[in-house]
């Protein structure tokens, strides 16, 4: 028993070192940008850097429009296949893991081979439409972590019979989605939503290759360029990361109250 | 024309034909059970009415228009779910209202409505609730109340009652029963509970195999069963297996005991085996001289109000009931005993 214990802090003792030395280590760095003293100024130059404000405000942009894109996608879907085609589930489900094998470098030369200036559809062609690109690319991206939230969400409550009892009550399909499925999806639907903005936010290689202004190549630029800055914005995008899971648990922990009698 | 009609109605699960041939008039306001045992196509019946199943072959009316292709949410049908079913993310109130919202109903007459069922359900202060702060009795009295707010022409109800525990169900039927006069709509109420069917219908349907096997008063499906499912079904009939002794007079041997029958039984060759059924209420502790059966106490259950006394007569055994009296205490298991019943409540069953 009391061995037992030691060995289990002692694991995570080392645990915790491995993930907070590095990081510790980096916000130490980012510190010192003037000489012999702690200052913020690493933080001061990111921050009123006019690029800096530009990409962010891309990178959010687009994550929200991608969040709206991954919901409108994903909740019907996984609705009417929990509802309807049950025996479809597995199927969905490999589709739906399909962006954690294939790397995104391939994902994004299949678009651009398929979408460039010479295609049927040259969305390439266009900023808007490269904007449009790049937003279903992320979209696919998050699928995985989007579909398994709304999934799991949808188990909790009996899809089944709820649409049925608002079907007999007069309510069409629309009514049914918006009013009933999902607002009790709605934790599962948040989560899924903070973790996409996380994945958004730092996504490189799709932005890069497609060429937009996007958070992940600044990142890069700056990192290949500048001494203190980067570990300054290495330590933002990690506290931007750590406030959508924060903020995850705190939507969890608020919707436990409706559910607990459940 | 009644108000609710079923024809030829089929239903097929793939080569599984769940639903034979199934025919039913129902008039305004009346109250009908639909009872069997499990899995004999009830529900299925039922979902056809409300429009979630299609049927493969028949019609079904309501109130004189075609219903058959029609889609649920235009049907106009009250539905109550075993499960409840209330949407958890509203309020008790959100959830009587939802159909009124559907319909687009002004706020104040939804409101005013609100209130109406919520009294008629005698939960007039639950409306900030939700769902999960309420019992199993009260959230389904609510969902009777979500489905009656918006004035369904038809009230289907799915074993409204099965998950719910033995005191709150016989509170909740009478409940149910009473708000169905009051408000004079045509109801149909799915169960499995024979007592529950038998208490609270106008009319039973007695199910089995997909086919409707008797539709009647209750009165009538209890004392004259038309087959010998609906007399097996209804009722805990005592079967008694014995010989035919004596065709011409109708005496049948039965453990040792003569027993006559109501009639005679030529179409029986001497000595061939013969089943009888026999209703609880049909018989009484005899220990006179001369009792139609002799046997043993097997065992005696004290119900309160009533005793069921179970009694051995050798390869069959007989229970009824008797009603308690402080001043005779129930006999012991194990003591030998008599039993009475007239010649006449005996059924002749026809293997
Ligand atoms: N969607 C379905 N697909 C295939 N078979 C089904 C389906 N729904 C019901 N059945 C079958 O149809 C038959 C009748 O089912 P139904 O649910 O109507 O029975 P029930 O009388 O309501 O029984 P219970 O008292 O158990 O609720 C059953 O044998 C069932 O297995
Ligand atoms: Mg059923």
């Amino acid at each position: 028993m009391k061995t037992n214990r030691f060995w289990s802090w002692l694991f995570l003792l080392l645990g915790v070192a491995y993930f907070v030395f590095p990081l510790i280590g980096t916000f130490e760095f980012s510190l010192k940008m003037r000489r012999g003293a702690y200052s913020f100024d690493a933080y001061r130059t990111v921050l009123t850097d006019p690029q800096f404000q530009a990409t962010f405000g891309y990178s959010v942009t687009m994550a929200l429009a991608t969040i709206v894109m991954g919901v409108v996608l994903v909740v019907p879907t996984a609705y009417w296949v929990r509802l309807k085609l049950p025996s479809w589930r597995p199927v969905i489900e490999f589709i739906t893991l399909l962006p954690l094998v294939i790397p995104a470098i391939v994902v994004v030369f299949g678009y651009i081979r398929l979408y460039n200036t010479s295609s049927w559809l040259p969305l390439t062609g266009s900023a808007m439409g490269t904007n449009i690109l790049l937003m279903f690319g992320y979209t696919t991206l998050a699928l995985p972590y989007m579909y398994r939230a709304v999934d799991t969400g949808l188990r909790a409550i009996d899809v089944g019979t709820l649409t049925e009892a608002a079907q007999s009550l007069g309510a069409g399909w629309i009514t049914i989605m918006t009013r009933v499925i999902l607002p009790n999806v709605l934790v599962a639907v948040l989560s899924g939503a903070f973790l996409t903005f996380a994945i958004v936010i730092g996504e490189f290689t799709m932005a890069a290759l497609l060429n937009r202004p996007a958070f992940g190549p600044y990142l890069q630029l700056i990192g290949a360029n500048r001494a203190y800055e980067p570990a300054a914005l290495a330590v933002i995008a990690f506290g931007i990361t750590w406030l959508c899971m924060g903020l995850i648990q705190l939507v969890s922990r608020f919707s436990k109250l409706p559910n607990a009698g459940r | 024309m009644a108000f609710l009609e079923i024809a030829n109605l089929q239903k097929d699960f793939g080569a599984v034909r769940v639903v034979k041939d199934f025919n039913l008039a129902v008039e305004p306001g009346e109250f009908v059970s639909f009872l069997g045992p499990s899995g004999c196509g009830k529900t299925t019946v039922l979902r056809m009415v409300a429009g979630f199943e299609e049927p493969t072959d028949g019609t079904i009316s309501i109130g004189g228009r075609d219903v058959t292709r029609l889609r649920p949410n235009q049907r106009n049908i009250g539905m109550v779910f075993q499960a409840y079913a209330l949407f958890p993310n509203m309020t008790v109130a959100q959830n009587i209202a939802f159909g009124l919202r559907v319909a687009r109903t002004p706020k104040a007459d939804s409101d005013a409505r609100v209130a109406e069922m919520l009294a008629l359900i005698k939960l007039p202060d639950y409306g900030d609730r939700y769902p999960y702060q309420l019992s199993g009795g009260q959230q389904q009295r609510v969902a009777l109340a979500r489905a009656l707010a918006p004035r369904p022409k038809l009230l289907l109800l799915d074993e409204p009652l099965s998950a719910l525990d033995a005191k709150v169900r016989v509170s909740l039927r009478e409940e149910i029963r009473q708000i169905q006069r009051n408000l004079g709509i045509t109801t149909i109420f799915v169960t499995h509970d024979q007592e529950e069917a038998l208490s609270m219908s106008d009319r039973i349907v007695v199910m089995y195999g997909g086919r409707a096997e008797q539709v009647g008063a209750p009165f009538d499906i209890y004392n004259k069963p038309s087959t010998r499912f609906v007399a097996s079904f209804v009722g805990t009939l005592n079967i008694l297996r014995g010989t035919v002794t004596d065709p011409a007079r109708g005496v049948v041997d039965v453990d040792g005991n003569a027993i006559q029958t109501g009639g005679e039984l030529s179409r029986f060759a001497k000595g061939a085996p013969i089943s009888l059924a026999l209703r609880p209420e049909a018989a009484a502790l005899d220990n006179g001289p001369a009792p139609m059966a002799r046997g043993k106490i097997m065992d005696v259950s004290f119900l309160g109000s009533v005793i069921r006394i179970r009694v051995n007569l050798g390869q069959n055994t007989i229970s009824f009931d008797r009603f308690n009296s402080p001043g005779s205490p129930p006999p012991a298991p194990g003591e030998p005993c008599g039993i009475a019943f007239a010649a006449k409540d005996i059924l002749v069953l026809d293997d």
